[in-house]
């Protein structure tokens, strides 16, 4: 299995509210940011924590966010980041890329 | 049985102060079914909870302060945080990843998790109370320069804030950076400046010792 995402791609937030162990907060649901680091396959939560074995393992990635971007207004230092856990079929190509 | 004749003294009945919860039931009825079918035995759950009551921040401060003195440590560590930790003896356990993130002048890192409390029990014990409520939890993401001041700890718009959300595999380590006018300071000495509150991120290390 090769990563769909490398560091660097721009990537959207899926949304959406599964039945299950989802790992996704609802506030990043739909945000735009950056892959920062591909973190490897791990087993999928949403199956593992209900009693499955979570295969297939999924990419596991750490995302960067703008605050800026997040939070619509963020008043404070528009340095200020937002980094996230995120499985790969939560994310999306955002485009332009 | 023994004659229960020995002087108490007069005190009130030793009783529970109210009924378990519905979960603390719940844990009990599970963990004596799995007892009971020969999946655990109690005295691996007693060790288990044993291992986790001896971790604590000391474990964190060890590997901070090693890192501040040994660059080529402070290498490694950011790189694969499980393998350094295993270097100084200390066994992360096979649950969780642990990821190590550097705090310096450009970058403050704070960490939280907003979906429940995800920590990195096995260097740091468990979590203060106030890691786990929604108060602070909620907060952090969006207004985190906001928490750090309630904190006490008041950053320059300069230094990015970088707030880490550990959602899923990933338990992560602040380490805090090493304060000014520590050089003549042993290995030892520096590991008491290293605090719990440091290597989540909501303070700074302290600067003289306790």
């Amino acid at each position: 299995m090769v990563a769909k995402f490398n560091p660097g791609d721009k990537v959207r937030v899926r949304i959406g509210m599964p039945p299950t162990h989802f790992r996704t907060p609802n506030y990043i649901q739909g945000k735009v940011g950056k892959i920062a680091t591909v973190h490897g396959q791990f087993r999928n939560p949403e199956s593992l924590a209900h009693g499955d074995d979570g295969l297939p393992k999924q990419f596991l990635y750490l995302v960067r966010f703008e605050q800026t971007e997040v939070w619509k207004p963020y008043t404070d230092s528009p340095k200020d980041t937002l980094f996230i856990d995120i499985y790969e079929h939560w994310l999306e190509p955002a485009y332009p890329n | 049985m023994q004659e229960h004749d020995h002087n108490h003294g007069a005190h009130a009945p030793i009783m529970n102060k109210q009924d378990p919860s519905k979960y603390e039931k719940r844990a009990w009825a599970i963990q004596s079914l799995l007892v009971e079918k020969g999946v655990v035995s109690a005295d691996e759950v007693r060790r288990a909870i044993e291992d986790m009551d001896s971790r604590t921040p000391a474990l964190g401060a060890k590997v901070v302060a090693h890192a501040w003195v040994d660059s080529a440590f402070k290498a490694r560590l950011l790189a694969d945080a499980k393998s350094a930790c295993a270097e100084l003896g200390i066994d992360t356990g096979a649950l969780a990843a642990l990821v190590a993130v550097e705090n310096t002048e450009a970058v403050h890192n704070v960490v939280v998790c907003t979906l429940c409390s995800c920590y990195p029990r096995a260097i740091l014990g468990l979590p203060p109370d106030w890691y786990k409520s929604l108060n602070y939890r909620s907060r952090v993401v969006n207004d985190p320069r906001g928490v750090l001041k309630e904190f006490g700890l008041e950053l320059e718009p300069e230094v990015e804030v970088r707030v880490y959300d550990s959602t899923a595999d990933m338990r992560y380590l602040v380490i805090p950076a090493r304060p000014a006018g520590t050089e003549e300071m042993s290995e030892e000495a520096l590991a008491q400046l290293v605090t719990r509150d440091s290597m989540i991120g909501v303070a700074k290390a302290r600067t003289d010792l306790p």
